[in-house]
């Protein structure tokens, strides 16, 4: 056994500071231990047991070769605190991935360090303030579309910023007319957009809006969560953006939700590659790789160490495997598979808007209510007993009875054929037995779930029974 | 607990009741039933200053964060504090007991530009309700 790392307490410590017996910690034999999560993993639904549609959320397969990758001990067993010398084929692996980013995506440089998305927004955000600084620009308006992630104004407000929603017009996209209004008004510092949008729209005036920021000293900050659908497709630094953060685990196949930490790197054009966070690989003239933090308009560190590196070793992976052919064909199938599940159920559900989408589609629960009493939320609970994970639902907030799905292009046409025919099911079960529908799930292990209890009772931390 | 017909409405789903020389806001009964099961009611601080169309404070449910707008500019008065510890009050009971705020407004003229019950009607019906 490895010494104890906390030090005995000092002879002169008062007794009645002293434990007079062990602390109450849960004791429990391994036979125990092993079953207890046993059952909770009989109990769990995750990708590797089916269609996981999520939408937004990119729950795509996470390939088992980059998780052997990762477990290899020169990755695996690296410590952040080592020698740069010991640790080259790390950072090579480091300066390759920011490479492949670069070439997909059209940025310029890329940081790897935000731990996840919305650190990634933060990060991001931070820079296009410090940019603004730099130049004595004090203006604080940041414009996000309504059908934004939630963290997209968090994001700006942590940087100081103001948000300002900007409305989606019939087409669900920004409305331009509104944007060209807004815009020149001169206190607008950015425009955070995702696209696809949240609706799987492609916003097909990005390069408009792209110009109407710029012509009025703002930046454009790309939330890059629906990456997924532009894959070898479309770069969004050529639409002209200036800030993208990408989701390794969302497009990149890593592992996410319970099965691993995220990873957010950032990219960027032109004036702000000069702020991005330190340290970054670079290459020295001794020929070995080095992090350097030496940047001075950086806006620093924004993570103890170099963010989650496994994640990067699998993303890496990923992208090597696929290559640029099998990019495309990974965002080509995607788009494909959430349109063959629209065209499967735009008959039985409600489109939200008309416009195609790409590699997701939202219907709107609204006419089932009307018609059957069943909310969106109960079809999604229907659904579980069908053996499938519900999607994505209430979100975007622009949609009455949202319901969000994203199938990623790593299902097969049996799978998408049968999570069709399960929601096809229960709305016609909704026409004939809403009761049944209401009180769903039934077969699974628990039973409908108090949401309202749980928001308002919270309770994080396990404590010791009287007993 | 004011009638729904004496109300005053926004198109974010407020209504307003004129008391005395300040107002009541609270959200529509519509609006509750959009948000769904209310969780947490948070409207800031009284004795500020709001413009119309500021953020007056947040409405949260299991379905999402809402911001609750200011209806005309003015101050803020009170505040329903019996919310923070019972927020479905606001889906019970949303022109009584689930009200929102009170505020003296700056220019009461300005209560000219809402609509009334009837407008509302009409407006809720036109965007499809």
């Amino acid at each position: 056994m490895p010494r104890l790392a906390v030090p005995e307490p000092p002879d002169d410590l008062e007794p009645e500071l002293r434990r007079s017996e062990p602390p109450p910690l849960p004791e429990l034999s391994e036979t125990e231990v092993l079953r207890h999560f046993a059952r909770l993993s009989h109990r769990n639904y995750s990708i590797d047991d089916g269609l996981l549609p999520l939408g937004s959320c990119t729950m795509k397969y996470n390939p088992r070769v980059n998780e052997q990758l990762a477990r290899l001990p020169g990755f695996a067993a690296i410590h952040p605190l080592q020698p740069e010398e010991t640790v080259q084929g790390a950072l090579a692996l480091m300066r390759d991935l920011e490479r492949f980013l670069v070439e997909i995506s059209g940025m310029d440089a890329f940081t790897l360090v935000p731990a996840a998305g919305a650190h990634g927004e933060l990060t991001g955000m931070l820079m296009i303030r410090r940019a603004l600084l730099h130049r004595g620009d004090d203006r604080r308006v940041v414009l996000i579309p309504d059908s934004a992630h939630g963290t997209n104004p968090a994001s700006a407000a942590f940087c100081g910023f103001t948000p300002e929603p900007i409305a989606s017009d019939e087409r669900g996209q920004v409305d331009l007319a509104a944007l060209e209004a807004r815009v020149p008004r001169g206190d607008v510092a950015a425009i955070m957009l995702t696209n696809p949008n949240t609706l799987g729209i492609f916003e097909s005036d990005i390069a408009r809006i792209c110009e109407l920021l710029h012509a009025h000293g703002g930046f454009v900050y790309a939330d890059g969560a629906n990456m997924n659908a532009l894959l070898g497709i479309s770069r969004p630094g050529d639409h002209g953006v200036d800030v993208l953060h990408l989701n390794l685990h969302k497009t990149f196949s890593t592992p996410h939700g319970g099965g691993g930490p995220g990873s957010g790197p950032v990219g960027v054009r032109g004036e702000l590659v000069d702020f991005l966070p330190v340290p970054r690989v670079v290459e020295g003239e001794d020929g070995l790789l080095h992090l350097s933090t030496d940047f001075p308009r950086s806006i620093g560190r924004v993570a103890a160490f170099y963010g989650n590196f496994g994640v990067m070793v699998r993303a890496a992976a990923y992208i090597l495997e696929m290559g640029p052919e099998g990019l495309r064909r990974a965002g080509e199938d995607a788009i494909l598979a959430a349109n063959y599940v629209r065209k499967g159920l735009e008959d039985v559900l409600e489109l939200s808007y008309e416009t195609p989408t790409l590699h997701e589609v939202v219907f709107s629960g609204r006419r089932l209510e009307k018609e059957t009493g069943c909310r969106t939320l109960d079809l999604a609970k229907r659904l579980i007993d069908h053996g499938f994970h519900p999607p994505t639902i209430y979100f975007p907030l622009i949609v009455p009875g949202a319901l969000m799905i994203e199938p990623t292009e790593t299902e097969s046409r049996e799978e998408l054929d049968a999570f069709v025919a399960a929601i096809r099911a229960v709305v016609e079960e909704a026409h004939r037995d809403p009761e049944t529908v209401k009180g769903a799930p039934w077969t699974a292990p628990v039973r409908r779930l108090d949401e309202v209890k749980a928001n308002r009772q919270l309770v994080l931390r396990w404590e010791p029974s009287a007993d | 607990m004011p009638r729904q017909e004496e109300c005053l409405y926004t198109k974010e789903h407020e209504w307003v009741f004129r008391d005395g020389d300040e107002i009541v806001v609270g959200i529509t009964d519509f609006a509750q039933g959009e948000l769904g099961d209310i969780v947490y009611v948070d409207m800031g601080e009284t004795g500020r200053q709001v413009n119309a169309g500021d953020a007056l404070g947040d409405i949260e449910s299991v379905k999402a964060v809402a911001q609750v707008y200011a209806p005309v500019a003015g101050e803020v008065t009170a505040i329903n504090e019996d919310l923070a510890d019972s927020p479905e009050k606001v889906n019970q009971d949303p022109f009584g007991e689930g009200w929102l705020v009170r505020m003296k407004p700056a220019n009461p003229a300005d209560l000219d530009a809402l609509m009334d019950h009837e407008a509302y009607r009409k407006f809720l019906e036109e965007e499809g309700h």
